[in-house]
């Protein structure tokens, strides 16, 4: 049986009517978080609850309830030539905003100005006592009270409803380019995306593709004023030593789009977000390899996302991330919405307890 | 309590347990100094394990602790507690590691803010957020506090820096939060425990995220008749899509105090100052430069310049940066606030600031971060008339309530601390309220880390 709430008095009323726990779901764009893993819990569907209710682009801020597609936001802001910074992932697809921040995972296009966590603002959410709080607010600073949209971000529907959210918007870069090198051997890209990522020519998206071989071919984007790009982009070129094209706009418009609506992946396969840094990336890449998974760094080699083959256990692949201390958010196949190492210890179990203290929600998936 | 003290000197700390009355005294308020307090024994921490030894003895005899990195906060945040002990962490600075190639910086607590960048700029590596009081204040502090600075606007405040944090909890336990990557998989408690102002715990160690050090920055000052002028001309930057890292305005009080301190030579007669700043890759703050002298000139600046040059910039900044200590040559005493409104209203807001200050007989000087709506009205008065104070704290405790009323916040950056718990009901239902105890009383059920800040006691 499948909960429908259109306003956050029918959350609440969810929250507090229903035996055992509950989970929400949106556009149900990422089921491995929307889907528990080992409890019997009854989905929530909160897709009704969308809209934007403010939005004032001289203020750069923009609040919508939880289950406005991104895809809708995206269209309001782009009127104004704003986007939100943060470039959630699989917007054609249907994703909601909620969902992009219960899931905690943003986009290649995050590598210019941070991900999720550094634009989201405030938030609106019912606990696991059915009580409907708010945190954070409509500006763009505020250091009043504990910082509950942070919280929120990537808590996968497992500390609470998401019912409104607000967002500090950016500027759209007024224009971008791509170029595409040829590619190059595991470590050789490593070390030219660590001398990318260094400046001086602000990229906008670095991200790393797997080729057939088994080599590496840097993506990289950048964005601004027109009439610089030419310039900047024959300067990133010669920080790479391999020869580059540079992408036609409506090539790299598809390049970027497909990326993040995870076209890239094996129909079927398990797609996991990994948080890394560039030192664990060998070990992992060699682990990733040895299974077929096809393996895709992103952020300047500060996550990777991997498809890992549907026919493999989802628990070869925790069991190895644990081992590494790495821990993946899945959004496609089952098993998530964590695998491998856990993080947060005890501040994490009492923070959860405070939240849920009877267990409404599937927070022992995080644990 | 002389129980406590005998337990802590069972630490092994050695001379770095202090207890007579002249350190006492050194430690009994923070850069508010309006409130006092002595607390029972300071306890100079130079290990982990002292934190966390320190910590054990006071969850075990049920006594109140509170972090301290500079003690210049400006709220009360790291005022002790009455019968309690305080935790002074501002020996552990050393900056552990620095990594060019993930970028990151992996720091003690109590390092000074801008020994972080000290420790990058050989790797062409900076850490971003930069409070006025950079040269002084402590890590650990700013990651309670999360505090801003001047460059915020671009780039976010202190916890969009901080990627992990280990953690003390208050009964001893340690935590780790976060990790080194710029993403965090699941629940960002760093990002919760980041401005939690020490009522969680205390931070032992972080992982900080740095940045490229920008090729080119160019800072501009331009001269307004009015601070509505200054006001109009943010907005337009804004509209125009230009993205600086700073945005700055002074107002005539405060240009006056800078001058009268620190002489950064301002431009005479000025009613109000911006400060506009862009960096980054030489290209695109070319790009962005002429058309934001061509946004300024049609703005109605009566002048202003631009420059690249360090010197010239350094001192456009001084008089900016110095004006919270300049205004003591303008009054004996100041109170500063630090609340926050949609940038929309900030003329509004600054309008009405302007008619209570009249009406109550109190000057105010304004500087603020325009760019992002965070007013610091300094509030001028001398304690030694008698009313003065109280006429002070009462027009200070309108600011704040004006700031809820036009949809912002009562602090941007400087915590609630002790001051300004009175004024948190006003921005916070009932319910969220409830919430914020809630986790405070989930991660610390004995109430003992910091109490009494931010969270005021709850009525018996
Ligand atoms: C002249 C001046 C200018 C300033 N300018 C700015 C500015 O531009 N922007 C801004 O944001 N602030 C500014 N401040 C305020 C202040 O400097 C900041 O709040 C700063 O972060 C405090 O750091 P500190 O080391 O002095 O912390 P303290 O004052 O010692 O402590 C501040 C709070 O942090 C807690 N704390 C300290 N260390 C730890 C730890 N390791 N773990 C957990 N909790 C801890 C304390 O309990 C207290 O609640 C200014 C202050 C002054 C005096």
């Amino acid at each position: 049986m499948t909960l429908v709430a259109a306003s956050a008095a029918d959350v609440r009323e969810a929250v507090l009517s229903t035996d055992g726990p509950l989970l929400p779901v949106a556009g149900a764009t990422k089921p491995a978080l929307s889907t528990a893993q080992d409890t019997a819990a009854t989905p929530l569907d909160v897709s009704a609850l969308r809209g934007i209710t403010s939005y004032d682009p001289a203020e750069l801020t923009f609040t919508a309830r939880a289950g406005t597609p991104v895809r809708e936001a995206a269209a309001a802001l782009a009127e104004h030539g704003q986007y939100l910074p943060f470039d959630p992932p699989l917007a054609d697809a249907g994703a909601t905003l909620g969902g992009a921040v219960a899931a905690g995972v943003s986009g290649s296009g995050a590598f210019r100005h941070g991900g999720v966590r550094d634009f989201i603002i405030g938030v609106r959410l019912v606990d696991g006592t059915g009580s409907l709080i708010a945190g954070g607010g409509q500006v763009v600073k505020n250091a009043a009270g504990f910082d509950l949209p942070k919280l929120m971000v990537g808590s996968a529907g497992r500390l609470g409803v998401l019912t409104e959210l607000s967002f500090k918007v950016f500027p759209h870069p007024r224009a971008t380019t791509t170029l595409s090198f040829e590619p190059l051997g595991r470590d050789a890209a490593l070390a030219t995306v660590a001398r990318l990522a260094r400046g001086p020519v602000a990229l906008d998206a670095l991200d790393v593709e797997p080729t057939p071989d088994g080599s590496r071919r840097i993506l990289a984007r950048i964005g601004g004023d027109p009439a610089a790009l030419d310039a900047r982009a024959v300067r990133l070129a010669s920080y790479v030593e391999a020869p580059h094209e540079r992408l036609a706009p409506d090539e790299e418009t598809a390049l970027w789009r497909d990326t993040g609506e995870l076209r890239w992946a094996a129909p079927g396969a398990l797609v996991a977000r990994i948080p890394v840094t560039a030192p664990a990336i060998p070990m992992l890449d060699a682990f990733l390899a040895a299974h077929r998974a096809a393996a895709r760094w992103t952020l300047g080699a500060n996550a990777v996302w991997v498809a890992w083959p549907a026919e493999l256990p989802p628990r070869e692949l925790g069991d190895a991330l644990a081992g590494l201390g790495l821990t993946a958010v899945a959004l496609t196949g089952t098993g998530g919405p964590l695998l491998g190492a856990r993080r947060g210890g005890a501040f994490a179990a009492r923070v959860r307890g405070a939240l849920d203290p009877d267990g409404r929600f599937a927070g022992a998936d995080l644990a | 309590m002389n129980d406590v003290v005998a337990a802590l000197g069972g630490i092994g700390l050695g001379d770095r347990l202090l207890t007579g009355p002249a350190a006492l005294a050194a430690f009994s308020s923070d850069a508010q100094t309006a409130f006092q307090q002595r607390a029972i024994a300071v306890v100079v921490a130079e290990t982990v394990g002292e934190v966390q030894a320190a910590v054990r003895v006071c969850h075990a005899a049920g006594v109140p602790f509170v972090a301290r990195g500079s003690g210049t906060s400006l709220s009360g945040g790291s005022l002790p507690v009455e019968g309690g002990v305080l935790i002074a962490l501002n020996r552990m600075n050393r900056v552990l590691r620095v990594d060019a190639d993930t970028r990151t910086a992996v720091v003690e607590p109590g390092v000074i803010n801008l020994d972080v960048t000290r420790a990058a700029t050989p790797h062409g590596l900076y850490y971003a957020p930069d409070p006025s009081s950079q040269s002084i204040c402590t890590i650990g502090g700013n990651i309670a506090f999360n505090s801003g600075g001047a460059h915020c606007l671009l780039h976010g405040m202190t916890s969009n820096h901080v990627l992990g944090v280990r953690v003390v909890l208050p009964d001893g336990e340690l935590a780790e939060l976060g990790g080194p990557s710029a993403e965090t998989p699941g629940p960002d408690w760093t990002g919760l425990f980041c401005g939690s102002e020490g009522l969680f715990g205390i931070v032992v160690e972080a992982t900080l995220r740095l940045m490229p050090v920008p090729e080119a920055v160019r800072t501009s000052l331009a001269v307004y008749d009015s601070l509505e002028a200054a006001g109009d001309a943010v907005a337009q930057i804004v509209r125009a899509g230009l993205l600086p890292v700073a945005l700055e305005i002074m107002d005539a009080l405060a240009i006056e105090a800078a001058e009268a301190s620190v002489k950064p030579g301002y431009p005479p007669g000025a009613t109000a100052l911006l400060i506009v700043e862009l960096e980054g890759e030489r290209d695109v703050v070319d790009a962005d430069a002429a058309r934001l002298d061509a946004l300024l000139t049609a703005s109605g600046a009566r002048e202003f310049l631009a420059t690249e040059d360090l010197d010239e910039r350094a001192l456009i900044w001084k008089g900016r940066k110095a004006a919270f200590s300049a205004v003591g040559w303008l009054a004996p005493d100041y109170i500063v606030q630090d609340g926050v409104v949609p940038r929309t209203r900030l003329g509004e807001a600054l309008v009405e600031i302007g008619r209570m200050s009249e009406e109550s007989g109190i000057r105010v000087a304004n500087v603020f971060h325009a760019g992002d709506g965070n007013l610091h009205p300094l509030i001028l008065f001398d304690s030694a008339v008698p009313g003065e104070l109280e006429r002070a704290e009462r027009l200070g405790g309108d600011i704040l309530r004006l700031c809820i009323a036009l949809g912002g916040s009562i602090t941007g950056e400087h915590g609630v601390g002790i001051e300004k718990r009175e004024y948190l009901p006003l921005m916070y239902a009932p319910d969220d309220l409830a919430a914020m105890r809630r986790l405070r009383d989930g991660v610390d059920p004995a109430g003992l880390a910091n109490p009494g800040k931010m969270l005021a006691p709850e009525a018996a």
